[in-house]
């Protein structure tokens, strides 16, 4: 076998983390609708999780339980748990990322960044005086 | 229970108090009971701070193991001089802050939402206090996201009374997220080398590593991730429109002590777990926080100089602060590390300050405070006015304000490092500041030609005056806080 063709058989779990990693923040970074931006940080965070997971994982490796004779190779049972917290904190982003995306869905009337970005350059606008405030409410 | 069980028990305590009456305040339909709520959570987990800053004198320090697992396996609170003094400059703001929102909380959001905006305040004060006392790597992640995910939905909380402030949330929510996994992708390569992730346990670990490249790529990853959540130059895109546009109370909440938990990750990460490996901490200090840190307080302070808006203008001014910290931990010697720890203490009480007077401001004038919105205030709202003055004045480092004890330190330590050009910039910078400081106090004292209604609130000048007496407090005598720094210091580059 030619050396590329097993450095990707051999890490190509790696190599698919790279590729979510580097896919999920481009998304995060060039999309423009919030939504997608949001995909875009679930992917790049479920690539963690991959990561954590594929290094935890043993090949022939089975649950990490005491056997009666002789010794047994065992996956680490560790990085799993520990995405398990990461996947409940992954969750929790998202759900609270949408909730926000609603409200500024109800706020400006758009989920699209450069759009929302232009009412709230407006909203800045010089206003020396209150009373002045929401003469002019932009939409 | 004896007093030693107590003192055992404390390092848990102090994070368990907030985070356990938070969800009784999310239950609560009456805004006064749960702001009662608030100040019980703030003021136990101050009281346990006190505590612990008394059992960790002379340097001693202890661990609580949670769930009675002993480290490596199980996570371990750390209570050492550097720990301690952090939650308890954090636990005291909060305290503070927390008497503070009580009316100025609710002059900004709707009444309905206050037991959830309690519930949030208490999560992210315990979320951070945790973060501070944390001795395992990816335990602190969790803590990140807590306090991270509590502090969002308090800045979207301003959308009350501007709508700018989802935005402002949404951007911190994705900015934080990216930065938190950032810091979790270095944990996974520290992990995959060491086999461990208690902190004690990976500084003896690093060194004995033979994959110096993972290592460092991990260290690498990590410290992206902290820099992001510590809003240094140039991943502090966040900070600003966080600041302007949260709650006054919010505001000043954050601006006291979020940033601050952070920059103490930041120093415990490089000297304590990263302590084995010092060509690679003291490089990435040198090269990469310093002069992130210089660009940071130019920048900031420019920024702040053009700034119209007063809570934008604090925040661009904060992101210079953060500046100043960083430097004195870039400079990885004992005094600069004392340097930062003076002003994580120093900047909380200042920016805390100056934000509970805007937050006085704003709920007098009713609308977003603005320079044009602020003239003649200081004839009308004296008491408000002369404690900002007092904050500011500490800002600059005027002589007997907390803020020329900062100076004092940082300008010894690069004294000592003889950083002679980093030490001119910044005194450049401390001239600077006073420009965009005196913008605000010439107009305070302008005579304002149409009279506004101004409705005071007197319950607010308690805990603005306990920081204002503060800073001058910490500014005539400094011994208590730098003290505790030193020892800090002392402990982070000595001791472990």
């Amino acid at each position: 076998m030619s050396a590329p063709v097993s450095v990707i058989l051999d890490s190509w779990n790696y190599l698919v983390v790279i590729f979510l990693m580097m896919g999920g923040l481009f998304i995060v970074i060039s999309q423009n609708n919030l939504v997608k931006k949001l995909v875009g940080l679930a992917i790049f965070q479920t690539s963690v999780f991959l990561f954590y997971i594929s290094v935890g994982k043993m090949a022939g490796g089975t649950a990490p339980i005491l056997v009666a004779e002789g010794e047994a190779a065992y996956s680490n049972p560790l990085p799993h748990v520990l995405i398990l917290t990461a996947i409940v904190v992954g969750v929790a982003t998202t759900a609270l990322g949408l909730a926000l995306v609603l409200r500024i869905n109800a706020a400006f009337g758009s989920i699209e960044d450069d759009e929302v970005l232009a009412m709230k350059a407006a909203d800045g606008e010089p206003r020396s005086r209150r009373g002045e405030d929401h003469a002019e409410e932009p939409q | 229970m004896t007093l030693a069980q107590v003192i055992a028990n404390l390092p848990a305590l102090v994070v368990a108090i907030p985070l356990l009456l938070a969800p009784v305040a999310a239950l609560l339909p009456v805004a006064g009971l749960a702001w009662v709520l608030a100040v019980l959570g703030t003021g136990g987990a101050l009281f346990c701070a006190v505590m612990l800053m008394g059992a960790t004198t002379g340097g001693k320090s202890f661990s609580y193991f949670l769930g009675s697992w002993p480290p490596p396996w199980g996570i371990e609170f750390v209570v050492d001089p550097v720990s301690a003094f952090t939650v308890l400059v954090m636990a005291a703001l909060a305290f503070v802050v927390t008497l503070f929102a009580r009316t100025a909380l609710l002059a900004e959001i709707a009444e309905a939402d206050a037991g959830k905006a309690y519930s949030a305040w208490l999560l992210a004060c315990g979320g951070l206090s945790g973060l501070v006392m944390t001795g395992d790597a990816f335990n602190l992640f969790v803590f990140l996201e807590i306090s991270a995910l509590s502090s969002v939905i308090l800045i979207a909380l301003g959308a009350g009374t501007d709508r700018r402030a989802l935005i402002a949330g949404y951007n911190y929510l994705i900015i934080g997220a990216v930065g938190a996994t950032f810091y979790v992708i270095g944990v996974g390569f520290i992990y995959a080398v060491t086999g461990s992730l208690n902190m004690a346990d990976l500084a003896e670990r690093i060194p004995q590593v033979p994959q110096t490249t993972v290592v460092m790529i991990g260290f690498g990853f990590m410290m992206a991730g902290l820099l992001v959540k510590a809003a240094v130059f140039p991943v502090h895109v966040w900070l600003p429109a966080a600041y302007s546009f949260a709650p006054s109370a919010v505001s000043a909440l954050l601006a006291a002590i979020a940033t601050k938990a952070s920059l103490y990750i930041i120093a415990r990460v490089m000297f304590g777990m990263f302590a084995g490996v010092p060509d690679l901490a003291g490089f990435a200090a040198e090269f990469i926080l310093v002069p992130l840190a210089l660009a940071g307080i130019f920048l900031g302070t420019i920024l702040a100089i053009y700034e119209k808006d007063i809570k934008k203008l604090l925040a661009f001014s904060s992101v210079a602060q953060i500046g100043y910290i960083a430097l004195g931990f870039g400079l990885a010697s004992t005094a600069g590390l004392a340097a930062g720890f003076i002003h994580i203490g120093n900047h909380a009480l200042i920016k805390g300050g100056l934000f509970l007077a805007v937050g006085g401001y704003a709920v007098a004038l009713g609308s977003r405070v603005n320079l044009g919105g602020m003239v003649g205030l200081g004839r009308r709202m004296p008491i408000t006015t002369t404690a900002f003055l007092i904050c500011g004045l500490s800002l600059i480092g005027l002589p007997l304000t907390a803020g020329f004890i900062s100076k004092l330190y940082l300008v010894r330590a690069l004294l000592e490092a003889e950083m002679i050009a980093v030490l001119l910039l910044v005194m450049a910078s401390s001239a600077l500041s006073v420009v965009y400081l005196w913008k605000i106090v010439e107009v305070l004292w302008q005579r304002d030609e149409h009279e506004l209604v101004i409705t005071e609130q007197p319950a607010l000048y308690l805990p603005l005056w306990i920081i204002a007496i503060a800073n001058i407090w910490f500014g005539v005598a400094p011994a208590p806080l730098v003290d505790g720094a030193q020892r800090a210091a002392m402990y982070l580059t000595g001791g472990m």
